[in-house]
C-alpha cells in the first residue's frame, strides 16, 4: 500500500512538472511574448524596454527555470493587467469556484449514484428509461445554452432566482446544477454499469442465500463493490468541472477563477493565464492522486498488498 | 417412514431466451429424509443446479418456476412469501457454491461473512456469532481460526475459501444444506478432502444434503439416495446400491461405463463414451430426450414415456427393462 | 440409430454472423435515429449553397431581428433574423458545415495520434507504454477548455486554428481504448501464430490488431466528434473560438445572449440544433458500441 502511494506521488509529481512545462512555454507560442504585450502599434524601442523588463531576452528555459522556482514559493508574477501580484488576485477568487465545484460533484453525485442503483435494479424499466434519457441528454446538452436557458426560465419567467452574483447561496442553485449535469451522466453510467455487474457476480447470490433483505444485499454487498470505480470517476469529473467553470462562471458572472481566465485571455494577461492553467491542472492531479489513494483503500485487495 | 423433510413434486423451470423458452427441467420428482444425501448426478445443462436454486428460492426474476409441490417440512415453498423464504435461507436450509473464488464477498472480513446469517437470523451478540465462527472454521479444519476472522478472501486459497464457505453454510445449523458442486473448481488433490469433510459434518450434525454433481465416483463414495438428470429430466432415481448395481436407464448405464469404479470395472477394459450431443431444450419437447444418442430407441420413445418404479427404484424408458427385447428389435 | 429428422436434433444451425449483426443494427432504435438525423444533418450541411434561402452573410438593418414565422414572422425568414438582419435559417444552415467540419476533422487529427499512440503502447507494452501512459496523464491533467482558449487567443481565432487545436487537445480518450483494445487483442492466440511464422511488425500491426480494434475506434471518433463540436460552441460562445461574422452556433447562442429578454428564440434556436446534432452523434456511437461489442456495453 505504502509502496504504491509512493509510487503513485512520484508519478504527480512528474505529470506536474510536465504541465507546468506546457504551461509555461503557452508564452512562446505567438513567437514574440514581448511583442504580444507590447501591440501592435509600439514602436520597437517599446517592445525592446519590455523584453529587458520581463527577462524575455534570456533563454526560454532559464526562464522557466526562474519561474518555476518562484512558483514553487507561490509567487506567480505580476498580472499585466492588474498590476498585482497573480497569486493573491487568484487566491481571491479561488473560493468561490471551489465553492461551485463541490456543490457541483455533490450535485452529480446525489442525483447520478441514486439513480445508476435504481436504474440497476431494475434493467428496462420507467426508472432506468428516465435515467439513460437524462444521461443521453446531459451528454448533449451544451452548458453555456443549458445555463442560459435555466436563466430564461428560473430568473426571467418565475423570478424564482438571481440571474448572476455570487452573493447568496441562491446564486449558486443554477450554476451547480448546469456543471453537476455535466459531471451526472457519466458518473450514473458507470454506477449502473458496476451495479448490473456486481449484481450478477457470485457473492451477491451468496448473500441471497443467506437469507440476507434485498435492500442489504443490494446496498451492503453490491454497491460497496460498485462505488470503487465511481471515485476515480468523480475525482476526475471534478477534475473537469473546475476546468469547466469557466463556461459556468461566464454565464453566470459569479466572479470565480474561471471568469478571471476568461477575462485574463481577453486581456492578453499571460502570466495570469499560465499560473490558472497550472492550478486547474494541480488541483487535478491532487484530486486523482487522492481518489487513487482512497480507492486503494476501499478495495481491500489492493490496501494489503 | 417419517414424512420426508424435503418433497418435491412436478418442478418445472423455463427461461425466455432469444426467440423461444427454454425448458430447463420439466416435470421432476424427488424426497429427502432428514439425515440423508440425496446425490443429484448429470452432464453440465442438464438443469442440476437450477434445481436447486429453485429449492432456494434463487432463480431470477425472469425464470419461471412451477411445481405442484415443494413440502420444506410441511411449509409449500411454491406459496412461501419472499419474508417466509428468506427466514428459512440461510438458517434451515443453507447453500455451497460451485465457485469459492468468487462466491465471497471481496470487501468484507470473513468474520462478517461469516456471521452474517447468524447475526440476521438469530437473536446472538456479535460475541457469540464470533465464537461459533471460530468454532466452525475450527471445524472444517481452519488452522489459527480466530486470525482468520480479520483476513479478506483473497488473502486464502480456493481450497481454504471453500471451508469457509462450508463453515458459513453451517453457522445456523441448517436442517438441509445443498451443495453445488463443491469440489469442482478446487485441484484433484484437495477435491476429496473437501468432501469428506462436507460429508463428516452431514453426518455428524445429523443434517440432510443435497449434493449436486457430474462426478459419479463422489456419488459412489457418500450418497445414501441417486437422482440421475439428463436434459431437464430425471431418468432414474433409486438408492446409490440399486443405482450402482442394477442401473436401468440407458443413459444411467452408459454413464457407469464412463467411469472407473473400483470393483466394477474390469482391469484392462476400455471405459465407454455416450455418442452424440445433448438436444437443444428451446421448444416443445415430446418423447425421452435421450433418443437421439440411445443405442435401443424405437419409435415408441417420441410419445409418452411410462414412469416404471419399484422398490423406490424408478426409471422413464418405453422399455421395461431399460434395454430393448428380442422380440422389440426395430422393423 | 442417429436418425437425422428427429425434431430434437433441429435448431442446430443458428443465424450467420452477419444476419445477426444486420438483426441488432436495425433493431436497435438509437443507433437508427442517430444515424438518420446525423445523415440529414451531413446532406443539409452539404448541399447548404443550394438549400439557403439567403447569403448567410448579407446583412440588411431595415430587417433586423424578425421573428420566426411560428411567432408571427413571415415566410421570408421563416426563422428570423438576426441583430444584422441576417437570415436566421441561412446562418443556420451554413452552421451545420462549420459544426461537422470541425467534427470531423478534429476527430481524424486526434484519432490519428491518439491510435498511434495507444496501439504503440498496447503492442509494444514496456517503456513505449510507461511514455504513453504518462502522456495521457499529463494530457488529462489539462483544463481542456482553458488551454484551448488561451492557444486561440494566441494565434488568433479562425476555423483552422480552432480544428487544429481541438485535434491537438482530444486524443486522450483515443489512446486510451486504442491502448486498452490493442492490449486485450495482442495476447490473442492469433497474434502469437502470426509472431511464431515471422510475420513482420507492421504487418501484424495492420492485419491482425486493426481489424479487431477498429470497431471500438468507430466508437471512439463517433464520440469525440460530438466532444469537439461542443468544444467549438463553447469556444466561439466564449468569444474565443471562431471569429464573426463565421456562422457557427456557438456564436450564434452568444450573439442572441444579449437580447435573450426579449427575443428568446435568438438563443433557443442554435442551441436546440446543436444539442439535436451532438444528441444524435452520441446515439449513433452508443449505437454502435451495443452492435458491434455488446460485452463491452457500458
Amino acid at each position: 500500500m505504502l509502496q504504491f502511494i509512493l509510487k503513485r506521488l512520484g508519478l504527480a509529481i512528474l505529470v506536474a512538472f510536465t504541465v507546468s512545462f506546457i504551461s509555461f512555454s503557452l508564452l512562446f507560442l505567438s513567437g514574440d511574448p514581448a511583442a504580444a504585450l507590447a501591440g501592435e502599434t509600439a514602436s520597437g524601442e517599446d517592445i525592446e524596454a519590455l523584453r529587458k523588463l520581463y527577462g524575455f531576452d534570456r533563454p526560454m528555459l532559464v526562464q522557466y527555470g526562474d519561474w518555476l522556482f518562484s512558483a514553487l514559493q507561490g509567487d506567480f508574477g505580476e498580472s499585466y493587467y492588474f498590476k498585482l501580484p497573480v497569486a493573491s488576485l487568484i487566491a481571491e477568487r479561488l473560493s468561490v469556484t471551489m465553492l461551485l465545484g463541490v456543490c457541483g460533484i455533490s450535485f452529480a453525485l446525489l442525483t447520478a449514484v441514486p439513480l445508476g442503483v435504481a436504474a440497476a435494479i431494475r434493467p428496462n424499466s420507467l426508472i432506468d428509461r428516465v435515467a439513460l434519457f437524462l444521461s443521453v441528454a446531459g451528454q448533449a446538452m451544451p452548458s453555456f445554452w443549458f445555463g442560459l436557458i435555466l436563466i430564461v426560465v428560473f430568473a426571467i419567467q418565475l423570478g424564482w432566482l438571481p440571474p448572476s452574483g455570487a452573493s447568496t447561496w441562491r446564486h449558486f442553485v443554477m450554476p451547480t446544477i448546469v456543471l453537476g449535469y455535466y459531471a451526472m451522466p457519466a458518473i450514473m453510467r458507470l454506477t449502473r454499469a458496476g451495479m448490473l455487474e456486481v449484481l450478477n457476480s457470485d457473492y451477491i447470490r451468496t448473500a441471497r442465500a443467506k437469507g440476507a433483505p434485498e435492500m442489504r444485499v443490494m446496498f451492503k454487498h453490491a454497491l460497496r463493490n460498485a462505488i470503487i470505480p465511481v471515485v476515480s470517476l468523480a475525482a476526475v469529473q471534478m477534475g473537469f468541472m473546475l476546468g469547466g467553470s469557466i463556461v459556468v462562471e461566464s454565464i453566470f458572472a459569479l466572479h470565480g477563477a474561471g471568469f478571471l481566465a476568461w477575462e485574463s485571455i481577453g486581456r492578453n494577461d499571460l502570466p495570469t493565464v499560465q499560473a490558472l492553467i497550472l492550478i486547474f491542472s494541480m488541483f487535478y492531479i491532487v484530486f486523482t492522486f487522492l481518489a487513487d489513494v482512497l480507492n486503494a483503500w476501499l478495495d481491500p485487495r489492493m490496501r494489503s498488498s | 417412514m417419517a414424512d420426508p423433510l424435503l418433497s418435491v413434486r412436478n418442478l418445472s423451470i423455463d427461461i425466455p431466451v432469444g426467440g423461444g423458452t427454454l425448458h430447463a427441467v420439466r416435470g421432476i420428482d424427488f424426497d429427502l429424509q432428514r439425515g440423508e444425501v440425496l446425490s443429484i448426478v448429470g452432464e453440465s445443462g442438464s438443469g442440476k443446479s437450477l434445481t436447486s436454486l429453485a429449492v432456494m428460492g434463487l432463480l431470477g426474476k425472469q425464470i419461471d418456476r412451477r411445481a405442484d409441490r415443494m413440502d420444506f417440512d410441511g411449509v409449500d415453498l411454491t406459496r412461501a412469501s419472499r419474508r417466509k423464504m428468506r427466514s428459512l435461507r440461510g438458517a434451515r436450509m443453507s447453500m455451497i457454491f460451485q465457485e469459492p473464488m468468487t462466491s465471497l464477498n471481496p470487501a468484507y472480513t470473513i468474520g462478517d461473512q461469516l456471521t452474517e446469517a447468524l447475526l440476521l437470523h438469530r437473536n446472538v451478540s456479535r460475541e457469540a456469532a464470533r465464537d461459533r465462527a471460530v468454532e466452525l472454521l475450527e471445524k472444517v479444519g481452519i488452522t489459527s481460526a480466530a486470525s482468520r476472522l480479520g483476513q479478506y478472501p483473497h488473502q486464502l486459497s480456493g481450497g481454504l475459501r471453500q471451508r469457509v464457505m462450508i463453515a458459513m453454510a453451517l453457522m445456523c445449523g441448517p436442517e438441509l444444506i445443498i451443495a453445488d458442486e463443491p469440489t469442482t473448481a478446487l485441484d484433484v488433490t484437495i477435491q476429496a478432502q473437501i468432501l469428506r469433510l462436507l460429508v463428516d459434518l452431514v453426518r455428524e450434525m445429523d443434517m440432510a444434503m443435497i449434493l449436486i454433481t457430474h462426478d459419479l465416483g463422489v456419488v459412489a463414495r457418500v450418497a445414501d439416495k441417486v437422482a440421475v438428470m439428463y436434459a431437464g429430466e430425471l431418468v432414474e432415481t433409486g438408492t446409490a446400491g440399486a443405482i450402482f448395481n442394477a442401473p436401468t436407464h440407458p443413459y444411467t448405464r452408459g454413464l457407469l461405463r464412463c467411469i472407473p469404479l473400483p470393483g466394477k470395472t474390469e482391469r484392462g477394459s476400455t471405459l465407454g463414451t455416450i455418442p452424440g450431443i445433448v438436444p437443444s431444450l428451446i421448444g416443445d419437447i415430446s418423447g425421452c430426450a435421450f433418443r437421439t444418442r440411445c443405442e435401443h430407441a424405437v419409435d415408441a420413445c417420441r410419445g409418452d414415456i411410462p414412469r416404471r418404479e419399484e422398490d423406490g427404484h424408478m426409471f422413464r424408458c418405453v422399455h421395461p427393462q431399460g434395454r430393448r427385447t428380442e422380440e422389440e428389435a426395430p422393423a | 440409430m442417429t436418425d437425422m429428422t428427429d425434431p430434437l436434433l433441429q435448431e442446430i444451425t443458428g443465424p450467420t454472423p452477419g444476419q445477426l449483426l444486420r438483426k441488432r443494427v436495425f433493431g436497435h432504435q438509437g443507433l437508427l435515429i442517430g444515424a438518420i438525423v446525423v445523415a440529414i444533418l451531413a446532406i443539409i450541411a452539404l448541399l447548404a449553397p443550394l438549400l439557403a434561402p439567403h447569403d448567410p452573410y448579407a446583412q440588411s438593418l431595415m430587417d433586423r431581428m424578425q421573428p420566426p414565422v411560428f411567432l408571427g414572422g413571415t415566410w421570408e425568414h421563416p426563422l428570423g433574423t438576426d441583430h444584422l438582419g441576417r437570415d436566421y435559417l441561412s446562418r443556420l444552415i451554413y452552421g451545420a458545415r462549420v459544426s461537422l467540419m470541425i467534427g470531423v476533422i478534429a476527430a481524424v487529427i486526434s484519432g490519428v495520434i491518439g491510435t498511434a499512440m495507444g496501439v504503440a503502447a498496447g503492442y509494444f507494452g514496456g517503456k513505449v507504454d510507461a511514455v504513453v501512459t504518462f502522456l495521457i496523464n499529463v494530457r488529462l491533467a489539462m483544463p481542456v477548455v482553458l488551454v484551448a482558449l488561451a492557444v486561440v487567443a494566441i494565434l488568433g481565432g479562425s476555423l483552422t486554428v480552432v480544428i487544429v487545436v481541438l485535434g491537438l487537445l482530444l486524443w486522450d480518450r483515443f489512446a486510451v481504448v486504442m491502448r486498452a483494445s490493442t492490449l486485450q487483442v495482442r495476447r490473442r492466440e492469433y497474434v502469437a501464430a502470426a509472431q511464431a511464422i515471422g510475420a513482420s511488425t507492421p504487418r501484424i500491426l495492420l492485419t491482425e490488431i486493426m481489424p479487431n480494434i477498429v470497431n471500438n475506434l468507430i466508437v471512439v471518433v463517433t464520440l469525440e466528434m460530438a466532444h469537439a463540436i461542443l468544444l467549438e460552441a463553447a469556444l466561439s460562445f466564449l468569444g474565443l473560438g471562431v471569429q464573426p461574422p463565421t456562422p457557427s452556433w456557438g456564436l450564434m447562442v452568444s450573439e442572441g445572449k444579449n437580447m435573450m429578454l426579449f427575443e428568446p428564440w435568438l438563443v433557443l434556436i442554435p442551441g436546440a440544433v446543436l444539442f439535436l446534432l451532438v444528441l444524435a452523434i452520441n446515439l449513433m456511437g452508443d449505437g454502435l458500441r451495443d452492435v458491434t461489442a455488446p460485452e463491452n456495453r457500458n
